[in-house]
């Protein structure tokens, strides 16, 4: 029963996170300035997400070579800003990641 | 600075849409499967029923926050307190909604409240990327359906296969797939990087991430989103003059 509520309660917090704002920030007419600043919101968010991810693969900072997340990271930064090909950045981030863990290991 | 298609190729109908957002969330796909195998085998473990996982997986639907969730009910923390976190988690599904939601002034209930439901980083991270780009097609969000679709059926096979034979696929889990969703994210995100204030949001965004890793229940990522996106406008308002000439 515990859980049924634990579900439902979950569900409930995530859809009102989710919904409301999606369904009403275009049905008003808001200041421009929230417009520039929702411009940045993909920039903002997917960065936040991935430096760390990068930098701090088990916790703890990591600048080393050893890092496979930061080199693949770099590599992938390198070719997404050269060729803008979400393509080429997926399959030479990944490439250099399992490359790279592969030679760390030998 | 970015190289735009000049509008040469047909303009997808809904279908193409629907099977483009599908494709391109493609390696994200990837990057979620150990995590849902993970999070099934270790909700049941936790205490969870498997229909109790099953259902947090279809119902719920936000990876973090089942993560964050069963990890608390092992602790013994009442579900009032998992709820309320999980609201915490879940604020920056609101920055995401916000961003997206501009773009769909047009689409009636019985589009918003599914495409609500199924918003996440990774359908997002896909989402906005069509939603900016200069085509006018009307169909956009057919292509973030199919992106959510991808996404949804994905996390709930990965979710059963992890109730069902989660320990057996440990090494399945370790093989470093979950980076596919880090090098999309860059591949998605440097391309809007096009002008200073935008990479100075990013600087400034990623710097607060790393400081505020430590921060608990993913507020570390909200802090350095609206960082973030405080550095990209107050560059904006300096630089503004010049901007305006370009």
């Amino acid at each position: 029963m515990n859980e049924l509520f634990l579900i439902l309660g979950m569900m409930a917090v995530t859809f009102i996170g989710r919904y409301p704002v999606l369904a009403l920030i275009g049905r008003f007419n808001m200041p421009d300035s929230i417009y520039r600043a929702l411009s940045y919101v993909p920039v903002a968010v997917l960065t936040a997400i991935s430096v760390p991810e990068m930098l701090l693969p088990s916790g703890d900072i990591s600048l080393n070579p050893t890092n496979v997340h930061l080199i693949s990271g770099v590599v992938a930064i390198f070719v997404a800003w050269f060729t803008r090909s979400l393509f080429l950045t997926i399959i030479l981030g990944m490439s250099t990641f399992f490359a790279w863990r592969f030679l760390l290991l030998t | 600075m970015r190289k735009e298609h000049k509008g040469k190729e047909a303009i997808p109908k809904r279908k193409g849409e629907f099977v483009n957002g599908a494709k391109d969330t493609l390696p994200l796909v990837m990057g979620a499967i150990p995590f849902g195998i993970v999070f099934g085998a270790v909700a049941v473990t936790t205490g969870l029923s498997s229909w109790g996982t099953v259902g947090l997986s279809s119902l719920v639907y936000a990876g973090s926050a089942q993560f964050i969730a069963i990890g608390l009910v092992a602790q013994g923390v009442t579900t009032g307190l998992v709820i309320l976190t999980t609201l915490v988690i879940n604020l920056r599904h609101a920055l995401y909604a916000a961003s997206l939601g501009a773009y769909m002034k047009h689409l009636p209930q019985r589009w918003l409240v599914p495409l609500g439901f199924w918003l996440t980083d990774e359908t997002y991270a896909v989402a906005i990327r069509r939603y900016v780009s200069k085509d006018n097609s009307p169909h956009k969000h057919w292509y973030y359906l199919g992106s959510a679709i991808a996404m949804y059926v994905n996390w709930q096979l990965c979710t059963v296969v992890g109730i069902v034979a989660g320990y057996q696929l440990q090494n399945f889990a370790e093989l470093g797939l979950d980076y596919a969703m880090v090098v999309t994210f860059i591949g998605i995100t440097v391309p809007f990087i096009t002008n200073w204030p935008m990479l100075i949001c990013a600087l400034a965004a990623g710097t607060t991430a790393v400081l505020c890793s430590a921060v608990p229940n993913r507020m570390g990522l909200m802090i350095a989103a609206v960082i973030g996106i405080a550095a990209g406008m107050i560059v904006e308002c300096w630089i503004r003059p010049k901007a305006r000439n370009k």
